[in-house]
């Protein structure tokens, strides 16, 4: 391969117009599969976990974070800190974790509490971060004030924001309702659990978290 | 605090349309604690100019603050998010304003359905104005 094969040029020219090194957060409402992409990713590139998973809402309720997460696809790679963040919601009710999921009363109130301190911490995150990987529940309608929430405070940090619509092992999945609801960013359909996609999304972070962006403060 | 005192007698529920003119005059701080303080009395609030985004994240980061587990759990909020600006907007880094919003207590809304052209909003029965 010459001075500009293939691979040097790519090299070149992601040492001259793109970023080498990230900081990624993954965010969204709770139960979506955050925590679950981040272990895909994890094992996928570094053979580690970010975290325990749980179908009650809310089971990480502290920011996790893997430092040098290296991703390739090809000539071209990106290492990325992935932040995996608690989930945001406008309300935290601890009843609901009692009479939905089993709870006891006292586990339902500190799971509720640290729920709460978790949403201020995901919050919080957003100001040091390079990028989003925003997780959705394509089974679920995607005009929830979470997610219209989280895209306008990317939107105007002109932060790059990259559309998870995960979940689409299962049956009633839409990705195309996602697609469709929010056109001005990029939606790549996956399936955490299974892997369904993960090279497709994997390729798309790279090039997308690449680019160089100026934030901007509001 | 007469009216109030009625209102839970009755058991109704109260909406208020908060005009543009007065949001206003409020600084973002002043806003969301306005909103807050309300929306805590068990008040249903219609603004009739919206947040803004960071405005939405910041009331969210106060809400989980002010939850008080037997009394509070916090609030539903919906709204439509700012129309996508022109080429020239975003030039010169001109906002619109966000639009119609509607706030309350989230023991006592709840969405049902949202779309680009409806919100469905549900009075969970057997709650009125505190």
């Amino acid at each position: 391969m010459g001075l500009f094969g293939k691979g040097s040029l790519a090299a070149i020219l992601q040492k001259i117009f793109g970023k080498k090194h990230a900081k990624i957060g993954i965010y969204g409402p709770p139960n979506v599969g955050k925590t679950t992409l981040a272990n895909r990713i994890l094992r996928d590139w570094t053979g580690d976990i970010m975290g325990a998973v749980s179908e009650v809402p809310h089971e990480t309720r502290r920011a996790k974070w893997k430092k040098d997460v290296k991703v390739e696809n090809g000539n071209s790679h990106l290492t990325m800190d992935i932040v995996d963040t608690p989930g945001i919601a406008t309300k935290v009710d601890f009843k609901e974790f009692m009479n939905v999921y089993g709870l006891s009363k006292d586990e339902a109130k500190t799971r509720a509490k640290e729920a709460t301190e978790g949403v201020i911490e995901a919050i919080k995150w957003l100001e040091d971060i390079d990028g989003v990987l925003l997780v959705m529940d394509a089974t679920q309608d995607p005009f929830t004030q979470v997610n219209v929430t989280i895209l306008g405070n990317l939107e105007a940090r002109n932060l790059p924001v990259l559309i998870a619509a995960n979940k689409i092992d299962l049956e009633d999945s839409s990705p195309a309702t996602l697609k469709s609801a929010f056109p001005q960013h990029p939606v790549i359909p996956i399936s955490a659990l299974t892997g369904y996609n993960s090279e497709n999304l994997y390729s798309m972070m790279i090039k997308h978290f690449s680019k160089k962006h100026k934030k901007r403060w509001r | 605090m007469e009216v109030n005192s009625l209102i839970k007698k009755d058991e109704g529920i109260s909406f208020n349309l908060i005009s543009r003119n007065k949001l206003d005059t409020l600084s973002s701080d002043e806003k969301l604690k306005f909103i807050l303080n309300e929306v805590k009395k068990g008040k249903i609030l219609v603004l009739e100019h919206g947040l803004t985004p960071m405005e939405q994240t910041s009331l969210i980061e106060n809400t989980m603050r002010e939850i008080e587990q037997d009394t509070f759990i916090g609030v539903e909020m919906e709204g439509y998010e700012q129309d996508n600006r022109t080429f020239f907007q975003k030039i010169f880094r001109i906002y619109k304003k966000p639009r119609i919003t509607m706030i309350g207590p989230a023991d006592l809304l709840k969405t049902v359905h949202k779309d680009n052209n409806i919100i469905q909003i549900r009075i969970i029965p057997g709650r009125g104005a505190k």
